[in-house]
């Protein structure tokens, strides 16, 4: 059953060969199994799961099921859920049951899906190696001295272990695209606006944005026509209609454009993901589409704005942490000071403390203009280049990351991790759609193609990949440690 | 050396959405500490902001009450900083784009001259929580029930140059406010408050003098005596070769002074930057046209057409169009009776003083408008004369009858304009009074005028007041008269 994706699996609870209590007890065996390895789970909700499970055999027997009843998932640690532990990875929120339930966790549960738990990431979702999280790393399936990518790690080493069949993220700089690209799956970055983001601990408010990790993009799919829409909550989600993704998987790619940014193929690629990108794009050629060079002159500074607008927006969005309210508060404060002091330097790992520090610094007086002002400015521009690029082209292709995942522990220096987002990250800043498929293998390790689009292109970007995924069958490939822990 | 006040005002007015400004908790006033706070007033993690829009609306009310350009585009940012009753450890404010732009207000002095005292701009805020240090030893309890209310900042130029000349702004702001409903205005609970920024120069120097920001002064009086006690500090201050530093600083009632709360080098660096989690707030003509034509009529509009329309003097049309409550409830009684000094005279006289005896609002008086506005026509119409009036006026204060017609009845006070019936009183007193009428014959014939008041007395008595003075008056000497 792990080998499934959500597609096969609906289709064997829709005949009856299987019953959702069956499917989650079977996952969740697995999980109590291979995760004490893993690490890619914070909280397992067996019981509440398999409550849920049982209801939706019910369901299904007064024939009440959705296309999902029934279908087990992980969310990321950073989606409140309603009287369970949602910590975002941090020490600060270890005490923190959620009163209410995000919006996301909202539209899943009320399309019949299970929650198994809730997956590791990077405290705050700051990170790109799970290596932030207060919980421990995680470790990656296909090697477990390799890191899964972050900050969504938990999650896509659950769903390429075959703990769960798909699990949702977010990615703010590239942290649904970079872990599914080190581990083998599936992840969609929807456009900024696609997902509402409430009840989803925000970290950079402008970038956050929620999607599907998954084996294929028929999944990524599936679960975009339940987590997409309009949210009266969020007023920076997009008022507009949400198509039925699943229906547009198989059109024809013939006659499509394909643009490569030469940015995303200079220094620093490792030239066995080079290979395998450039291996693909060749498979898309077969299929039909055209190629050719296109540039994004800006590429080069998005790093830099990232990394003055995520920790501007960050230093705010985290100054709710303060020990009065909720979350982790010192032992015995002598003042108010005192409580503000110890609780955030207690709560808070070194990531979240540099990042904070960043953003208050450039927030300050007399730095606002030369650092946020202008970043704001290069955001404009790099959005531009893209908006430039897809005048001429309908898709662009590059790696989504310039290396496969590295070793646990290798990253030491912060820079060298936050170059890790190089080709990822400037998405976000556009606020476009981006998704990571399985391309093959470097140094043993998966290799993944990301596929961009302009504003609310997902239904093009699942139909680009699903076709790829009709090609080949990099996605369809399991780790060893899928397998010996069946 | 002659010196010169100058002073300028940040007036913060509780905006009377029922909602707060973003989220869906209550905004009433006085529930249990904690009850009316939501997930986005507790600053939950993950938790986003939906702006009301009916602040929206208010906001653009009041700018176009005092005449504001109103931008196209406004923007709400975050204002940075820690405190226990700011949940989410900032404040969403507007720093560089507000919703209302420059405008301005006329405010009356006291010898009814006027004066414009421009306003910088308006902007919208969310309130805070309280911090309760009283009831919990050692401890601060905190109540965010206040917090996420919306606030509209109203900053004036550095216009005023007396205590009296700020007061005046503080209440034609007041009345503003509270004509257009967008506030209940209520300061004694927190829905006015002001922050007041003096300082004072030498008269004839241009340049302002360093200024200190007093904080949340809380009442009209307050305003003034913190104001005249900081002048004063700051002239002694400089006179004694000091200097003012800019500072913030505290009015305490009690003590009548201001106290430093921190000067500028303590000031926080609030780090304004936009809030990421709403959309700029766009502004469309015909939305601010829609608004502009249900204004109601205004405070200084009424207070013209009172003047020039209904022949009141400015003394008398400017309070009665200083609250809305007072403008309709004089209106409405002009409205009943038809003689617009008659109502301005009994609202002011008789119910004004009833009202402040008892420390009533005029919302809370006891005689509504309607049964003031009917004992006056029965004023006009001569069914009672003044005298009774007041008897009627007091017996409706204390409930003793629904309306003047029905009290008037039953007290037996219609006057009385029978000229038989007055002429049969007359001839008892005069037959009853030998003296006082051999008196009145032998007196000079200038002062038979004063004497007769003695008769006409009786006479009323006679009719427990209800006989028609002028009628008495004109009978009793003609007929002491013919005695000569």
């Amino acid at each position: 059953m792990h080998d499934k994706t959500v597609t096969q699996l609906a289709a064997a609870l829709k005949s009856g060969e299987l019953s959702s209590r069956e499917l989650t007890s079977h996952f969740l065996q697995r999980i109590e199994k291979a995760d004490g390895s893993l690490n890619s789970f914070i909280t397992v909700t067996a019981e509440q799961a398999l409550g849920e499970a049982e209801a939706a055999d019910k369901a299904r027997a007064d024939g009440k099921a959705g296309k999902l009843t029934g279908i087990p998932l992980a969310l990321k640690d950073i989606f409140c859920t309603q009287g369970v532990k949602t910590s975002c990875g941090s020490k600060m929120l270890d005490n923190f049951i959620a009163p209410y339930n995000a919006t996301v966790v909202e539209k899943l549960r009320a399309a019949g899906t299970i929650s198994l738990g809730k997956t590791n990431m990077d405290e705050f979702a700051m990170g790109s190696s799970n290596e932030n999280s207060h919980y421990g790393a995680v470790k990656n399936p296909w090697d477990t001295s390799a890191v899964p990518g972050g900050s969504s790690g938990g999650s896509a080493a659950a769903v390429a272990a075959g703990l769960v069949p798909a699990a949702m993220g977010t990615d703010t700089g590239g942290s649904i695209r970079q872990p599914a690209a080190f581990c083998g799956i599936t992840g969609l970055k929807p456009t900024y606006g696609r997902v509402s983001r409430y009840g989803i601990i925000a970290y950079a408010s402008s970038l956050d944005q929620a999607g599907p990790m998954a084996r294929t993009a028929e999944d990524c799919a599936l679960l975009l026509n339940v987590i997409a829409g309009h949210d009266v909550r969020d007023s920076t989600s997009v008022a507009r209609g949400v198509p039925d993704y699943t229906e547009t998987l198989n059109a024809p790619l013939s006659g499509l454009k394909i643009g490569l940014p030469k940015e995303y193929f200079g220094d620093g690629l490792d030239p066995e993901v080079e290979k395998a990108v450039r291996e693909a794009v060749k498979v898309y050629e077969s299929l039909g589409a055209t190629v050719r060079e296109v540039s994004l002159p800006h590429t080069h500074y998005a790093i830099p704005a990232y990394y003055v607008i995520a920790p501007a927006e960050a230093s705010s969005n985290l100054s709710r942490y303060d020990g009065v309210r909720f979350g982790h508060r010192c032992d015995s404060p002598v003042d108010l000071q005192d409580l503000y002091t110890r609780s955030r330097a207690e709560g808070f790992g070194e990531e979240v403390k540099r990042r904070i520090l960043i953003g208050t610094h450039t927030l300050s007086e007399g730095f606002f203009d030369a650092y946020y002002t202008k970043a704001q400015k290069v955001r404009r521009l790099i959005r531009q280049d893209f908006l430039d690029a897809f005048e001429d082209v309908d898709v662009l292709m590059g790696p989504a990351s310039p290396t496969p995942a590295f070793d646990l522990g290798a990253k030491k220096d912060p820079v060298s991790m936050y170059l890790q987002d190089i080709y990822t990250i400037a998405v976000n800043l556009a606020g476009i759609p981006g998704i990571s498929v399985p391309a093959g293998f470097a140094g043993g390790r998966p290799v993944g193609l990301q596929i961009l689009g302009t504003h609310f292109a997902e239904a093009q970007l699942l139909n680009v990949a699903h076709q790829f995924q009709q090609a080949t069958d990099w996605h369809l490939q399991l780790p060893a440690f899928a397998e010996e822990n069946a | 050396m002659q010196w010169e006040t100058v002073i300028g005002l940040e007036v913060h007015v509780q905006l009377a959405t029922r909602s707060k400004i973003f989220s869906g908790a209550s905004t009433a006033f006085g529930a249990e500490p904690n009850t009316q706070a939501c997930a986005v007033d507790l600053g939950l993690p993950g938790v986003l902001p939906v702006l009301n829009e009916q602040a929206v609306a208010m906001a653009v009310q009041f700018g176009l009450a005092v005449h504001a350009d109103i931008p196209e585009v406004s923007v709400f940012d975050r204002k940075n900083y820690f405190y226990p009753d700011l949940p989410k450890g900032y404040q969403t404010s507007q720093m560089y784009h507000p919703i209302v732009g420059a405008g301005e207000v006329e405010i009356t002095l006291d010898d009814d001259t006027t004066k414009r005292i421009r306003i910088h701009h308006a902007h919208l805020e969310e309130d805070a929580g309280k911090s309760l240090h009283e009831d919990f030893q050692g401890m601060t309890g905190i109540d965010l029930n206040r917090a996420g209310t919306p606030l509209l900042e109203i900053v004036s130029e550095p216009d005023m140059r007396s205590a009296k000349e700020a007061a005046a702004y503080l209440k034609a702001i007041h009345s503003i406010v509270t004509y257009l409903g967008i506030s209940d205005g209520n300061m004694a609970e927190g829905s006015m408050r002001c922050d007041v920024n003096v300082s004072v120069r030498p008269k004839g120097q241009e340049a302002f003098g360093t200024r200190a920001e007093i904080k949340n002064v809380n009442s009209f009086r307050f305003v003034e005596r913190a104001i005249a006690f900081e002048v004063e500090r700051q002239i002694e201050l400089i006179e004694d070769g000091g200097k003012v530093v800019q500072e913030t600083r505290l009015f305490d009632p009690e003590r009548d002074e201001t106290r430093s709360m921190r000067t500028k080098e303590e000031a926080n660096d609030y780090r304004y930057f936009p809030c990421p989690d709403l959309l700029p707030v766009v502004l469309d003509q015909a939305y601010l046209e829609h608004l502009r034509s249900q204004l109601p009529e205004l405070p200084a509009d009424k207070r013209a057409r009172f003047q020039n329309e209904l022949g009141l003097s400015a003394y008398d049309a400017n309070v009665l169009s200083g609250s809305r409550e007072m403008a309709e409830f004089f209106e409405e009684v002009h409205r009943v009776c038809g003689d617009a000094k008659q109502a301005a005279n009994w609202v002011q006289g008789e119910l004004s003083g009833a009202l402040n005896r008892e420390n009533l609002s005029i919302q809370n008086s006891p005689v509504s408008a309607q049964q003031l506005g009917e004992l006056i026509s029965r004023v006009l119409d001569d069914t009672i004369n003044g005298k009774a009036a007041k008897q009627v006026f007091q017996a409706l204060w204390n409930g003793q009858g629904d309306s003047a017609d029905t009290i008037i009845e039953a007290k037996g006070l219609k006057q009385v304009t029978d000229t038989g019936a007055i002429e049969a009183m007359i001839d008892q007193v005069i037959a009853e009074s030998p003296a006082q009428v051999a008196q009145y014959r032998d007196s000079e014939p200038e002062k038979r005028g004063k004497m007769i008041g003695y008769f006409v007395g009786q006479v009323m008595k006679a009719s427990r007041g209800t006989a028609n003075p002028q009628q008495v008056n004109g009978v009793l000497k003609e007929k002491l008269d013919a005695l000569l």
